[in-house]
C-alpha cells in the first residue's frame, strides 16, 4: 500500500511536470499569452498600400504596442485597403486627428502600424475612422523612384 | 532461380502475415483500454515505469539539445546580423520537430525497448500462459495498461523536452553569447503559434508514443519465447520503432506544414 501510495504521488508530479511544460509552452513561447485584447475599441484605417501587413499585426505609438490589426478587406469604391484595429481599452486617449503609417520592423522584418498623435481635443472612439495614413513602403517602387529621379538628374 | 522466387515469396507471405497479426493485436489492445478505467492503477504503475523513469534521460538530453541548437543558431545568425531571431528559430525546431521526434526516439530507447524485454520475458517464462489458464486475460492485465501509459506519457515528455530546450537555449544564447533577453522572448511570442506549432507538436508526440508503444508491445507478445528471441524482438522494437517514427514524422509534416 505505502509503495502504491509513493507510486501515486511521484506520477501525478510527473503528470504535473508535463502539463507545467505544456503551459509554458503555450504561455512563455507561443502567441497565445496575449490573447488579451478582446477588450477595447474598434477604429478603422485606409492605406493605399498595405504591403505585406496582416493580421494580428502590431498596432503601437512611440514604440509602445497600443493594439492590434483585427481585419484587412479591399474597399470596393475606392480599390484602397480598409484595415481594421483592435485598440486595447486603456489607451482612450488618443487624438482624432492621429496619423497612421506602415513601417518595417528591421531590415526583414514584420510590417505593422505606427501611429502618430495629433493635436486634436477629441478622442478616437468606436467606430471611428483615422483619415491621416501613409501607405507602406515597398522596396521596388522606391528603387523605380530613385532610378527615375537619377536619370532626371543627369540630363 | 524456382528456389529463389519461392524464398521471396515465403518472406513475402511471412511479412504480411506478422503485419496482419500485428494489426489484430492492436485491436485487442484497444478493445482492452475502456474497461482499464476502472482499474486505473494498473495504468499507474505503468505510467511510472514508461513515464517517470524516462524523464531523467529527456531533462538531460533536451538541455543539451537546446543548448546545442542554442550555439550553433547563434553562429549562424550572427552573419546576418539576426542573431535576435534566435529564440524563433530554437522554439519552432523544437516545438514543432525536435521535441517530438528525439523524445520518441530516446522513448524508444528507453521505454520501448524496456517494453519488448518485459512482456517478451513474460512470454517466454510462461506467465502470460499461465495467467490464461486462471482465465485473466493477459492482454487487459498486462499489455493494455502499458499501452495506455505509453500513449500517456509521451506527449508529456516531450512538452518537457521542448521547454527544457527552449529554457537550455536561452542560458546558451542570453548568458554566454549575449543575445538581447526580451528580443529572445518577444520574437519567439510573435512567430510561434499556438494552434499552428505547438499543437502540432502535441498531435505528432501522441501518435509516436501510439506507434512506439504499439510495435514495442507487439514485438515483446510476438517474440519467439527463448532468450535469444527476446533479445532480437528488443533490437527489432528499436530498429523499427526509429523508422516509424522518422517515416511518420515526414508524413505528419507534409501534411502540417506542407501547404504553407
Amino acid at each position: 500500500m505505502m509503495q502504491n501510495k509513493s507510486t501515486e504521488i511521484i506520477v501525478g508530479l510527473f503528470v504535473a511536470a508535463g502539463l507545467a511544460a505544456l503551459f509554458m509552452l503555450a504561455m512563455k513561447v507561443s502567441n497565445l499569452g496575449d490573447f488579451t485584447d478582446e477588450a477595447g475599441y474598434q477604429v478603422t484605417a485606409e492605406f493605399e498600400n498595405i504591403g505585406g501587413l496582416k493580421v494580428r499585426a502590431p498596432v503601437t505609438m512611440a514604440g509602445v504596442r497600443v493594439g492590434r490589426v483585427a481585419d484587412i478587406s479591399l474597399d470596393p469604391v475606392t480599390y484602397n485597403a480598409k484595415v481594421s484595429i483592435n485598440m486595447y481599452s486603456q489607451f482612450d486617449t488618443i487624438p482624432l486627428d492621429t496619423s497612421a503609417s506602415i513601417y518595417t520592423a528591421g531590415l526583414l522584418g514584420e510590417q505593422y502600424i505606427g501611429l502618430v498623435a495629433g493635436a486634436e481635443e477629441e478622442f478616437l472612439q468606436d467606430g471611428d475612422v483615422i483619415d491621416l495614413t501613409q501607405p507602406a513602403l515597398v522596396l521596388e517602387q522606391v528603387i523605380g523612384q530613385f532610378l527615375y529621379s537619377k536619370a532626371e538628374g543627369d540630363e | 532461380m524456382i528456389n529463389w522466387i519461392r524464398g521471396l515469396g515465403r518472406w513475402g507471405l511471412g511479412t504480411f502475415e506478422r503485419l496482419g497479426r500485428g494489426h489484430l493485436f492492436l485491436m485487442q489492445m484497444m478493445a482492452g483500454v475502456p474497461s482499464l478505467f476502472l482499474r486505473f492503477s494498473l495504468v499507474m504503475q505503468q505510467l511510472f515505469s514508461v513515464g517517470v523513469l524516462s524523464v531523467l534521460i529527456i531533462l538531460v538530453s533536451g538541455l543539451f539539445v537546446g543548448m546545442v541548437l542554442g550555439l550553433q543558431g547563434y553562429n549562424t545568425l550572427v552573419d546576418f546580423g539576426a542573431e535576435e531571431s534566435l529564440g524563433v528559430l530554437v522554439s519552432l525546431s523544437l516545438v514543432r520537430e525536435l521535441g517530438p521526434v528525439v523524445s520518441a526516439l530516446l522513448f524508444a530507447g528507453r521505454a520501448g525497448s524496456a517494453l519488448t524485454a518485459e512482456v517478451g520475458l513474460m512470454k517466454s517464462t510462461e506467465q502470460l500462459s499461465g495467467m490464461e489458464m486462471m482465465a485473466v486475460d493477459p492482454i487487459r492485465r498486462i499489455i493494455a495498461p502499458r499501452f495506455l501509459a505509453g500513449i500517456i506519457s509521451m506527449p508529456l515528455l516531450a512538452a518537457i523536452f521542448s521547454a527544457v530546450g527552449i529554457v537550455g537555449a536561452f542560458l546558451v544564447g542570453h548568458g554566454l553569447l549575449g543575445v538581447d533577453d526580451g528580443a529572445f522572448w518577444s520574437q519567439m511570442q510573435a512567430k510561434t503559434d499556438f494552434y499552428d506549432d505547438i499543437m502540432n507538436g502535441v498531435i505528432k508526440s501522441v501518435v509516436f508514443g501510439f506507434v512506439v508503444t504499439w510495435i514495442a508491445l507487439f514485438e515483446g507478445h510476438d517474440a519467439m519465447p527463448t532468450s535469444e528471441g527476446v533479445g532480437r524482438a528488443t533490437t527489432r522494437t528499436v530498429v523499427h520503432s526509429a523508422f516509424a517514427i522518422l517515416g511518420l514524422d515526414f508524413v505528419l509534416t507534409a501534411l502540417m506544414f506542407g501547404d504553407e
